[in-house]
């Protein structure tokens, strides 16, 4: 713990460098060996594989390169993000796949995460009726493949009757073998503004609270945040819908001939998928979300009441800064592999990356190329989420002795 | 440790002002384990009392039902002229008015030892952070370890954690401190900085409950020892009275395993 | 240090009677009331759980069991399923799994020789239970697999014994499955330990190619594996050389599982003490010694628990290949529906094939926490 500038141990310019051996016995010799034995006999396959796939390519006259992406796909696609027409090229089908792919991702997250912490506090309820139904859905959701789920899910979602006999559990809600109808309005410029204002309100919402916060911290009085909040967050976005004359059309499905008209579709794919996707994830994160409140010591709680805080403050300031360093790493590697089995879309029809690009691989018969493009958007968006969840994974790691 | 005897700390006991905690016919049970057994008990202000007895005796719980982490299901415990109820109300007052130190001292990890401090008179107290901050550093010096301030717990050596918790329990203001077991879980040579600091704090006139085996210390300090036994007080007295003169054979047993450890 | 309580259990102390505690504390009563009843939002979700539970189970005991039809007529070899799309909806088909039970199961092969494959079933679960048990646990399991693999390889091909020999294009169902799942363990386990180990290598060249390895395969979906086993796999190898598929998918599933295999094995090696690298240096051991003697026994048993986690998930993870086309027992599951006569009774089948996978599964999770409970215990001590 002696921390003085002067420590002699400190002045020293090191040991002095061993000269190397050329001897068996000489361990770094026998490291250097076997790095250049193993690396030689992986780089030996590497090209033997590379070989033989340059002379199949040339014997069964397969083009190779990316040159097809500019090309026009012909593909039709169900649903997208961006306009798309199958005269569109590849890499517009392809970037239509990768938006299907983060959009059924992104929301799979956001609905995963809410299930699986709810059953996950569910399963550590003193309610012994909740807490066994919780830990039965862990249980027997995850013994069963998502596959199987998904197919399940589809299955029940197609034998729906079709839209003549559609299921109409609330008023503009249709259920049917084509997918969900939902309600909506006619977007217009001033709802994109009311957006704008909403996720301006929050910014300034958090800016308040750190304002109040100093306050707080400066004489003491603790200050209600959350009445500015609500008229940050919902007020703002009111206040600018009503500046632009509140337009509002609502859109509601109807039935047409054959097929609905108007409101905005659930396709039965991405239905399926989300179904699937949501409650297999939440049956891993409960168990991550139980693992990490039951991982802060019975003292931790005690300590923090001696002191005289109330149970929602120990649990916001006490325990859920510690419970959330042991659910991080878990609930990114569930993120990561709920992104990864979106790709089983494919089994159902949902048009993702490795659907499209499965579709294209076999159009143009380049399967190398196909394959690449697949592994690589997987990569980048694995790559970027363990990164992220990395850093703030340091940020927050405790310090110990 | 207190082989030596050194000079007794004067007590600050007051029997004209009314009691700080009083326990009443006092029973609890862990099942159908009946861990405490009528247990009558009167501690003045001021008063420096010492618990000890063997394990599972129960002294552990008694000091935890008084702040209420445990809850027992007969009897009264009145502190500091609020009895104990089921009011949410009495229960903040009563945590604001004891301070406790507990046997694996519980600090929180993930705060520096100065935001240990400060976290409960900022949000419990309601006090300026500055305020809270120089107060903290005030007991730090106390328990003489200002210069640790910023490091986080895990930093820290077991007896500089348990100061730490000393420090973090005065921050409240507290007029009662309670201490569960504060040297148990410590190495040899750092039990005695804990005890020096529970000491200076016996000067000044705080009312302490005190669960240990530090007989030493005992002796110093406390102006009563209680021995408990299967859940009931088996014998309370002034250490002298206790120590030389035991008039149980429970006493009388356990006395002679506690010299034996030592 | 003050144990004084010499006898153990705190018998009564003469002079103080020992109550019993208030009634109100203890009994199913108080129990019901602590568990069920505490206050009024947990009254409130108690009733509406039991009400939702109640009303669920009437209604799947009347659509699997009261209104269900249980097999239909053949004519000329054609289902009549009349009699199923009646009740659909209101009713389980369950005549879908009785006529389509030895497909699902085991696929195209020839019907007279089920028995074959059914026993190989049987040798699999013998081999699971053999190894799940603990006075197993040494190098006997080697020849005991090594031997029971054999067996079950020259029982689904045949051709010697006086076995009709069946080509593997003709296999199908459960069998694929837990071949699959089993020689996808066997040989990604080794593979996984040796990853792992050079992943906490010192020299930097192994190090190196051993994460990238894993991070590599980690970062991609399976169906991306697959895929490359199905189509691009013929690409590697010399013309004229074939693979046929399912062992091309075999070795994609191998590579995919020893890449998460290796890093439950890095955790086990991480958490040994360093203290046991010192004592085998100490010793005087190779590396291979030191690896072979101390450190592997104890790190594997260090994390059993996960391990077991992680061949659930292989075996669930099996089910992927359906979208290569191999003939496992979801895909034979999903073939058995697409007889016109029978298209719209998936549910029936799936449930069917949800409950193997589940008894399967859940035996193997159930294993886990038991055998997790009973290190711990050890290790407490």
């Amino acid at each position: 713990m002696s921390s003085s500038a002067t420590d002699p141990r400190l002045a020293g310019a090191g040991p002095p460098k061993r000269p190397l051996r050329l001897s068996w016995s000489d361990e770094r010799v026998r490291g250097i060996v076997w790095q250049v034995l193993v690396v030689g006999i992986v780089l030996f396959i590497g090209w033997w594989l590379w070989s033989n796939t340059v002379h199949n390519l040339e014997v069964r006259r397969i083009a190779t390169g990316f040159g097809f992406l500019d090309r026009e796909a012909g593909l039709p696609i169900g649903e997208s993000l961006i306009p798309y027409e199958p005269t569109d090229t590849y890499l517009t089908a392809l970037t239509v796949g990768v938006l299907n792919t983060l959009k059924v991702a992104i929301i799979g997250i956001v609905l995963a995460t809410i299930l699986g912490t709810v059953v996950g506090i569910a399963r550590l309820s003193k309610n012994w009726l909740l807490s066994k139904i919780a830990g039965f859905y862990v249980e027997v959701i995850r013994d069963l493949p998502l596959l199987l789920q998904l197919l399940f899910w589809y299955t029940i979602l197609q034998a729906l009757p079709g839209p003549r006999q559609a299921i109409n559990p609330i008023e503009g809600v249709f259920l049917s073998n084509r997918g969900m109808k939902l309600p909506f309005i006619e977007w217009t410029a001033a709802h994109w503004w009311a957006l704008l204002a909403m996720v301006a309100g929050i910014g300034l919402t958090v800016l308040y609270a750190r304002v109040m916060r100093a306050r707080q911290y400066a004489d003491g009085q603790p200050r209600k945040v959350w009445p500015a909040a609500i008229a940050l967050i919902l007020g703002l976005p009111l206040a600018v819908w009503a500046a632009f004359g509140a337009p509002f059309t609502p859109d509601i499905p109807a039935l047409r001939g054959f097929n609905f008209r108007g409101g905005i579709t659930v396709s039965p794919e991405f239905f399926a998928l989300l179904i699937g996707l949501v409650t297999y994830t939440a049956g891993f994160i409960a168990e991550v979300v139980r693992a990490g409140i039951l991982s802060v010591s019975q003292g931790q709680w005690e300590a923090a009441e001696a002191l005289g805080m109330r149970r929602g403050e120990i649990l916001r300031k006490i325990v859920m800064p510690q419970a959330l360093r042991v659910i991080i790493p878990p609930l990114t590697s569930n993120y990561l592999n709920l992104t990864k089995n979106s790709s089983l879309a494919v089994a159902i029809g949902y048009q993702d990356i490795v659907s499209i690009a499965n579709t294209t691989l076999n159009q143009t018969g380049q399967a190398i190329e196909g394959i690449a493009i697949i592994m690589l958007v997987y990569l980048t968006i694995s790559l970027s989420i363990s990164l992220f969840m990395n850093w703030y994974n340091s940020k927050i790691a405790l310090v110990e002795r | 440790m207190g082989e030596t005897m050194e000079a007794p700390v004067a007590s600050a006991m007051r029997t004209d002002a009314p009691p700080a905690i009083r326990l009443e016919g006092v029973n609890k049970w862990f099942g159908a384990l009946h861990v405490l057994r009528d247990i009558n008990m009167t501690v003045a202000t001021g008063e420096r009392v010492v618990v000890c007895g063997p394990s599972g005796s129960g002294k552990s719980t008694m000091i935890r039902c008084i702040n209420r982490l445990e809850q027992h299901q007969e009897g009264r415990i009145v502190v500091d002229n609020i009895e104990l109820s089921d009011d949410l109300r009495s229960l903040d007052a009563i945590r604001r008015e004891v301070g406790m130190v507990f046997q694996s001292f519980n600090l929180f990890p993930h705060l520096t030892v100065l935001e240990n401090c400060t976290l409960a008179p900022i949000w419990v107290r309601r006090m300026p952070k500055k305020e809270a901050e120089a107060l903290a550093m005030e007991y730090l010096e106390r328990v003489r370890i200002p210069e640790q301030a910023a490091k986080y717990p895990g930093q820290l050596s077991g007896g500089q954690q348990q100061r730490v918790a000393i420090a973090r329990a005065l921050c409240m203001k507290p007029k009662i401190m309670l201490f569960d077991e504060p040297t148990s879980a410590l190495d040899p040579e750092m039990i005695k900085e804990v005890l020096d600091t529970m000491v200076m704090l016996a000067g000044t006139g705080m009312t302490m409950i005190c669960v240990t085996h530090e007989m030493g210390f005992a002796r110093q300090v406390a102006d009563r020892v209680v021995f408990m036994d299967r859940g009931e007080i088996v014998e309370s007295g002034e250490p002298e009275a206790i120590f030389s003169n035991p008039q149980t054979d429970r006493l009388k047993l356990f006395l002679s395993q506690i010299l034996r450890g030592h | 240090m003050s144990d004084i309580a010499a006898g153990g259990v705190p018998a009564p102390a003469p002079g103080a009677a020992s109550r019993r505690a208030p009634i109100i504390t203890t009994g199913p009563v108080a129990w019901v009331r602590a568990n069920l009843f505490n206050n009024w939002l947990s009254t409130a979700v108690t009733l509406l759980l039991a009400y939702l539970i109640v009303r669920w189970t009437l209604g799947f005991i009347d659509w699997a069991f009261v209104n269900a039809v249980w097999s239909v007529p053949i004519v000329n070899g054609q289902a009549q399923t009349a009699a199923c799309r009646e009740i659909k909806g209101v009713g389980a088909c369950w005549a879908v799994v009785t006529e389509k039970h030895r497909f699902i199961l085991f696929g195209t092969y020839p019907f007279d020789e089920h028995w074959r494959p059914a026993l190989v079933c049987l040798l699999f679960v013998a081999l699971y239970v053999v190894s799940a048990m603990r006075r197993f646990w040494s190098w006997v399991l080697v020849p005991i697999w090594i031997g029971t693999l054999t067996l079950i390889g020259v029982l689904m091909w045949g051709g010697i014994l006086g076995l009709t020999y069946v080509p593997q294009e003709r296999w199908g169902g459960l069998p694929i499955t837990l071949i699959l799942a089993t020689f996808g363990l066997a040989f990604a386990f080794p593979l996984a330990v040796l990853v792992a180990l050079g992943r906490r290598s010192r020299l930097p060249a192994i190090k190196m190619l051993c994460i990238l390895y894993v991070e590599l395969i980690r970062g991609v979906p399976l169906i991306s594996l697959l895929f490359m086993a199905s189509v691009m796999f013929p690409l590697f190898l010399p013309e004229g050389m074939n693979i046929d598929k399912l062992l091309r998918a075999q070795v994609a599933m191998i590579l995919f599982a020893a890449a998460y295999l290796a890093e439950v094995v890095r955790g086990g090696l991480q958490a040994l003490p360093k203290g046991q690298y010192e004592a085998a240096d100490a010793l005087g051991l190779s590396y291979w010694q030191k690896t072979g003697f101390i450190i592997l026994p104890q790190a594997l048993r260090l994390v059993i628990p996960p391990l077991v986690n992680t061949f659930i998930g292989f075996f669930k993870d099996t089910s992927l290949v359906l979208i290569i086309g191999i003939f496992d027992l979801l895909t034979a599951g999903k073939t058995a529906i697409v007889e016109p006569a029978w298209q719209g009774f998936g549910v029936e089948v799936y449930v069917t094939i949800g409950v193997i996978y589940l008894v399967f599964c859940f035996a193997m999770s159930k294993y886990s926490q038991d055998l997790e409970r009973d290190l711990n215990a050890h290790r407490r001590r």
